[in-house]
């Protein structure tokens, strides 16, 4: 018997609910030059700011749609707004924050994940960060982490040292489109030999209509230091497509280990485009933790740039794709240096006619010796609709390396199904197990609360009629 | 193809049967037909549980309505342990610490390694301890009905005494249904009737005794004094 409340929810999503819109200031429609200024003009930014954002929206207009991946032919970017402000000023404490806004929260939870063990909520609602709860014991260790449009007022030397120097506007067409109009996002500095214990973590939300969300992400690790930073996104439900074009930046120094953790959840309208890239210095770990269940498009490829020697870069993804769903995601690893080493370790489920794509490039350049390089996909197919694709790139430039790759594809086993059927499990919650069975060696990676909830996620979706 | 033919038998409540037969012989058929495995359709007849017709019920269905198949070979399950198995078995319904504890318990009287019991179900156990976890999770799920498929097959001595032991301690009102090829199991636990299957045809029923004398003179001889 299934749980007729489980059930019920199956035929809307879990978070599609919308709050009536309360907004100060709303941006028109589409994007020219006139835009990307006056956001630069209401965020009173300074002009090196309004330069990179005017220059950023000249090479989005030059830069051609990519001509590989996911279908994004539906993409009107006349049809979107780009900047909306919420609220006039940003709030310290839970009380100050207007009423839908909280209860925006409330359904999704941040209030009580906070209470356990949250370092600190940086949670974005629209394209400007209302709500901020920074941990005290985060400030006394030095530790910066704010959103992006404080960081960029409040630290504007670390800003311009580190913002667009891993991924440039020139990059790739959403990259450009997020560096002109970009809002909101975090920024993250963690001073040397500084080990934050707790995750810090932030909630990004949508909540218009035609609405792109921006957000921009800086994260730089000093030399020794520690930070794992944890984004969960959800939205609410619309007929219209939305985009989701983040750029996340981070910089990892020597023996400094970072860990990003990512959760999302997407309403099955959002076109989520995001690029996400990270530079390890000597002795360095990075490692993207990602999952994507959401979303109508994902592209998004974590990657690392492994340029000091003996660093190490590690991408542990979880792709779901339902009805109407392409999830184009993957990793990219490059190899500058001797004795850096990569692994890549994804797994993707499709069904009702979902798609699921990998996409990895590893490459490793000459000189970058006793280099090591392990990729492994899985692919679990649900039903006869469905589709998996593996698109594995390896570039090998240097003899002295160890390459291991390994792929495979599979359909759930009748027998599988059948054995814990007839323990009196029902056949789509057998599915449910037998997926979150075949994703466990990544959600084990996850802290507990984002598990259980991913855990919850799946189940639902495969409860049958979402979507 | 037609694999069990003309069986009508009534398993009563609170018996142990037997069920012996050599290799092809339709054991296992049996037992997945009856516990509603989508592969097998029943052709003619019917299967009652309690007086209810289940022939066209789910496995999950009937095992709700308190049956339980342990395989002959428990499959391996990547990245799901006993306990989460069982916790969605049970629909949630119970306390998941209280539940946790039951199964440590069991898992105690069971001999199962503790760690045994928090890793992948079935994966890189032995043949025994992938037993003992099926009769831990019967345990757990307390069905009326519990079928054994090739319960003795490549469990060693101490493990079959102790699977043995524990089905001896727990028979109470209970219906169990051992299929076997040898009559090991047999050694440690008496049944009440036999039942010899052959050719998917139930050739002879008989009491313990019946068991003891395929020791001795095998199948052939058994079939040979039915059809004469």
């Amino acid at each position: 018997m299934q749980d007729p409340t489980v059930s019920n929810l199956d035929f809307e999503y879990r978070y599609g609910f919308s709050m009536p819109q309360k907004y100060t200031f709303k941006s028109k429609k589409g994007l020219d030059q006139d835009v990307v200024k006056s956001i630069s003009d209401i965020k009173r930014e300074p002009a090196w700011m309004r330069d990179f954002r005017l220059n950023s929206y000249r090479i989005f207009k030059q830069k051609p749609m990519p001509s590989w991946g996911a279908d994004l032919t539906d993409i009107n970017f006349d049809d979107i707004y780009y900047y909306i402000k919420p609220t006039d000023k940003q709030v310290n404490s839970w009380g100050d924050l207007p009423k839908e806004i909280k209860e925006t929260y409330d359904r999704i939870g941040v209030p009580e994940a906070e209470k356990k063990f949250l370092a600190g909520v940086s949670a974005q609602y629209e394209s400007e960060v209302v709500y901020e709860s920074i941990n005290r014991e985060l400030k006394k260790i030095g530790v910066i982490f704010c959103d992006m449009d404080t960081g960029l007022r409040k630290y504007p030397d670390i800003v311009k040292k580190y913002f667009g120097k891993l991924i440039p506007p020139h990059d790739n067409k959403f990259a450009a489109l997020n560096s002109a109009v970009w809002s909101g996002g975090s920024f993250v500095y963690v001073p040397k030999g500084v080990k934050v214990k707790l995750p810090l973590q932030a909630y990004f939300r949508i909540n218009a209509e035609r609405f792109g969300q921006f957000e921009r992400t800086l994260i730089i690790a000093e030399e020794g230091s520690y930070i794992h930073y944890i984004e969960g996104c959800t939205a609410p439900i619309y007929t219209t497509n939305s985009i989701h074009a983040a750029v996340v930046e981070i910089f990892v120094h020597k023996n400094a280990r970072v860990r990003y953790t990512t959760v999302q959840n997407w309403s099955n309208n959002v076109y989520n485009l995001v690029t996400k890239r990270a530079r390890a210095d000597e002795n360095a770990v990075m490692e993207w933790v990602d999952c994507n269940i959401g979303s109508k498009v994902t592209m998004k490829y974590p990657s690392v740039y492994l340029f000091g020697e003996g660093a190490k870069g590690e991408v542990l993804s979880i792709a779901f794709a339902g009805n109407g769903q392409h999830q184009d995601a993957g990793a990219k690893m490059l190899h500058f240096a001797p004795n850096t080493s990569s692994r890549i370790i994804s797994k993707s489920i499709s069904k009702n006619g979902g798609r699921t794509s990998y996409r990895g490039l590893v490459q490793v350049m000459p000189g970058a010796k006793k280099s090591s390089v392990f990729v492994s996909c899985d692919a679990l197919i649900l039903d006869e609709q469905s589709r998996s694709d593996t698109y594995p790139y390896m570039k090998i430039k240097e003899n002295d390396v160890t390459v291991q790759h390994e792929a495979t594809v599979e359909k759930i086993g009748e027998e599988k199904l059948f054995y814990l059927t007839s323990k009196g499990i029902s056949r789509s919650d057998a599915e449910g197990l037998l997926v979150n069975g075949f994703i466990e060696p990544v959600v084990k990676e996850i802290p507990l609360e984002y598990s259980i909830e991913l855990n919850r996620l799946i189940n639902l979706e495969m409860s049958g009629s979402v979507g | 193809m037609t694999i069990i033919k003309d069986i009508n038998f009534n398993f009563e409540k609170g018996k142990m049967y037997a069920i012996m037969g050599p290799n092809g012989s339709g054991k296992s058929t049996l037992a997945f037909a009856i516990a509603g495995h989508p592969a097998y359709k029943l052709e003619s007849g019917s299967m009652r549980f309690e007086g209810r017709n289940i022939s066209e019920l789910s496995p999950d269905k009937r095992a709700k309505l308190g049956m339980f198949l342990s395989f002959q070979t428990p499959l391996a399950l990547s990245g799901i342990n006993v306990f989460q198995l069982l916790r969605i078995a049970l629909a949630n319904k119970k306390d998941p610490l209280a539940l946790k504890k039951k199964i440590e318990t069991i898992a105690k009287k069971l001999g199962i390694k503790s760690q045994l019991a928090e890793r992948s179900l079935n994966e890189g156990a032995s043949g025994g301890e992938k037993k003992k976890l099926e009769m831990l999770q019967a345990a757990i799920l307390d069905p009326k009905l519990l079928i054994f498929d090739e319960i003795d097959t490549g469990v060693d001595v101490d493990a079959l005494r102790t699977i043995a032991k524990f089905m001896n301690e727990n028979k109470d009102g209970k219906t169990y249904i051992l299929i076997t090829h040898y009559n090991r199991i047999l050694h440690y636990i008496r049944p009440d009737k036999v039942l010899i299957l052959m050719n998917g045809r139930l050739m002879k029923v008989g009491s313990a005794k019946l068991a003891e004398e395929i020791e001795k003179s095998g199948y052939e001889k058994i079939m040979s004094n039915v059809k004469s």
